[in-house]
This record gives structure tokens, sequence and C-alpha cells, in this order.
């Protein structure tokens, strides 16, 4: 198979973007981890070993609302299972020896697989994914180190809003998924349920019970079996700037809807 | 708080979902239906997540200023705003309110 060890100059543009993107939400990530109380290496050892930043705001946003580790660590490894499905889609191009093939892993993201799914050649995708997976590594854990400088700088970082991003980066990379009426409705129940018991259970529990939203969402599923044959991988929710660039055809190559 | 053993857990978790695709590759399909839980799973967490962080903090309410800077953001991303601006305007909404005195 021929490496193409470069993606085109307007593929990396996109991929800039998206960095750029990420960037912002690391140097939040930091400043706010830090802002809220927790050591430095907590925010820079979540970025490193577990490089995917919905679960670590998550994880993050339970710790400092009161909740247990435990209940953290479950929130986190709930959002990464959408990480199984983005491994089989991009098999292919991690495949190859160990040494390839183990930190490659460790690069799926939502933003490597967009890149990947949106290239049909097999040299491109590996350009694409690759490219995408290491530059994102890079900028993630270098901005997350900036705001935890900055963080540790600053003294008050509510009165700079950030404890606000937290809540809206959660949002904006929920808002592409909420394309059926089913999932809404389960999501707004969710919402409900989780706002509704946080006055009266542990922290961290509230959200786990949000889960139970799912069980309204069951006759979806099974009222709409017969129409849907095809897949139905979660669309990596990309950045919303290089969505001018990408067709949401392009983004689920399976045809999501 | 969190120990360094919750930190690796969740990585471990995580590295094993990320590493089970490649390794199980034309093994294994998952069917169409686990997939959609798998989402909706996730969706249904974030959502949730974003609604009790923006609203609450500890088991009371945070004050006006964090969730009408989440929901300025909201509407913004909703109408595709380009994602730095989108967190930009959480925090900028946020942080003037404060300044104006809105807990």
């Amino acid at each position: 198979m021929r490496w193409r060890l470069l993606p085109s100059g307007a593929q990396l543009g996109d991929v800039a973007l998206v960095c750029l993107a990420d960037g912002i939400v690391g140097v939040s990530f930091g400043a706010s981890s830090v802002g809220g109380g927790l050591a430095w290496w907590v925010p820079v050892a979540l970025s490193v070993l577990v490089f995917a930043g919905g679960s670590q705001i998550a994880a993050v946003g339970v710790v400092l609302g009161g909740g247990s580790p435990v209940a953290a660590v479950l929130a986190g490894a709930v959002l990464n299972t959408r990480l199984f499905p983005y491994g089989l889609a991009v098999a292919d191009v991690v495949e190859g020896p160990w040494w390839r093939r183990l930190p490659g892993a460790h690069l799926i993201t939502d933003e490597s697989v967009a890149f990947a799914m949106r290239q049909s050649a097999p040299g491109r995708r590996r350009a694409a994914f690759w490219t995408c997976g290491v530059l994102l590594f890079v900028v993630w854990n270098a901005t997350v180190l900036l705001g935890v400088a900055l963080g540790s700088a600053v003294r008050n970082t509510d009165a700079f809003g950030l404890d606000a991003t937290f809540p809206a980066v959660m949002l904006a990379l929920a808002l592409p998924a909420l394309t059926s009426r089913s999932t809404r409705v389960a999501a707004g129940t969710g919402a409900v349920i989780a706002v509704a018991l946080t006055p009266v259970l542990p922290a961290g529990l509230p959200l786990l019970a949000a889960l139970a939203a799912l069980g309204a969402r069951w006759n979806g599923w099974r009222g709409r079996r017969g129409q849907r044959g095809q897949r139905a991988v979660a669309r990596p929710a990309l950045p919303r700037d290089s969505e001018s660039a990408v067709s949401q055809e392009e983004l689920s190559a399976g045809g999501k809807r | 708080m969190m120990p360094m053993t919750a930190i690796v857990a969740l990585a471990v978790v995580t590295y094993a979902f990320r590493l089970a695709g490649p390794l199980l590759r034309g093994r294994v399909t998952v069917p169409a239906a686990a997939e959609r839980v798998f989402a909706d799973a996730a969706t249904v967490l974030l959502i949730a997540l974003a609604a009790t962080s923006a609203l609450t903090a500890g088991h009371g309410f945070v004050g006006w200023a964090r969730p009408a800077g989440v929901l300025v953001a909201g509407v913004l991303a909703a109408r595709r705003a380009p994602f730095p601006v989108v967190v930009l305007a959480a925090a900028g909404v946020t942080a003037l309110l404060r300044l104006a005195g809105v807990p």
C-alpha cells in the first residue's frame, strides 16, 4: 500500500481549523480544571492518557460538581463507547505492525475518523487519519498545558466565564446528533431527569440516571427496524467550522440518513 | 478529587474501546441496533451533562450568568456558528453578566 505522506493543502487547512477550535477548548479545559481546584497534573494526565476531549470534560465536570471518581470514570467511559464503532470504521487505516497499530488506535477521535472517512483511496485515508490524529494530539496536549499555566496564574477563572465553556462544548458536540425525533425526546427526558435529581442524589448519579431515558427510545428502535438496514454510526462530531467544507454525506460514509 | 487510579482506569477503558475495532476487524459486525444504543447513550449523556453543568453547582442552582452564556452558545451552535465562536460566546456572555453583578 502506497503512502501519501501529506494530504492536500485544502485538507491541511481544514485540519488546522479543527486543531484551532480544539485548541481553544484545550486552553479552557486546562484553565477551568485548575480553576475548579484540581491539581495541575489531572487535566494533563487525562489529555495524554485518555485523549478524548468530551470524556475528559465530562469526567472533570462530574468531579468538580462534587461527584465521586467512580461516577466520573463511568460517565467518561459511556461517552467513549462510540470509539468502538469508530475503530471498526477505520480499522483498515490503523492496520499494520503492532508499533503502528497501538499508537494508531490511540489517535482514533471524532475528528481523525471524520477526516479519514472523507477519503476513499487507502493511501489518502491513511494520510488524512494520521495527519489529523498526530497534529491534534500535539495541539490538544500543548493547549491543555497552556490552559493549566493560565489557570494557575489567574486567581478567579469564573470571572472570565470559563465555567460556561464546559456545558457549551457538550451542547455543541451533542446538537448534530439530535437528528431523529426519538433521540431528541430521549435527550430531553434525560436532561430533565438529571437536573431534577441533582438536588437529592449524590453528584454523578443524576447523570447516570439520565440514561434511563434510553428506555423511552426503545420503541423507536423496534419500530424502525424494518426501514433501517443501513449503518448508524454516530456521525463524528466535527467542530462546526469544518462542516462548511464537508457535506453530511461525505462524513457518514455509511449513509446515516 | 480525581486520583491517578481513576484517570488510568478511564484511560484503559477508553483505549480498549479504541483498540477493539482494529483487532476485531472482519471478525465481528456490530448490530445496527447496538450502534444506535451507543450513539444515543452518548448523546443523552452529553445533553444531560450540559444541562446539569449549565444549571447546577453542587446540589443547587448556580445562578443566571452561566446558563445565560450556555444558552447563547447553544443558539449559536444550532445556527452552525464556528466552534471557536460558540466557546468564546459562552465565556464572554457569562463573564460580562458577572461583571454586571449577575451571580
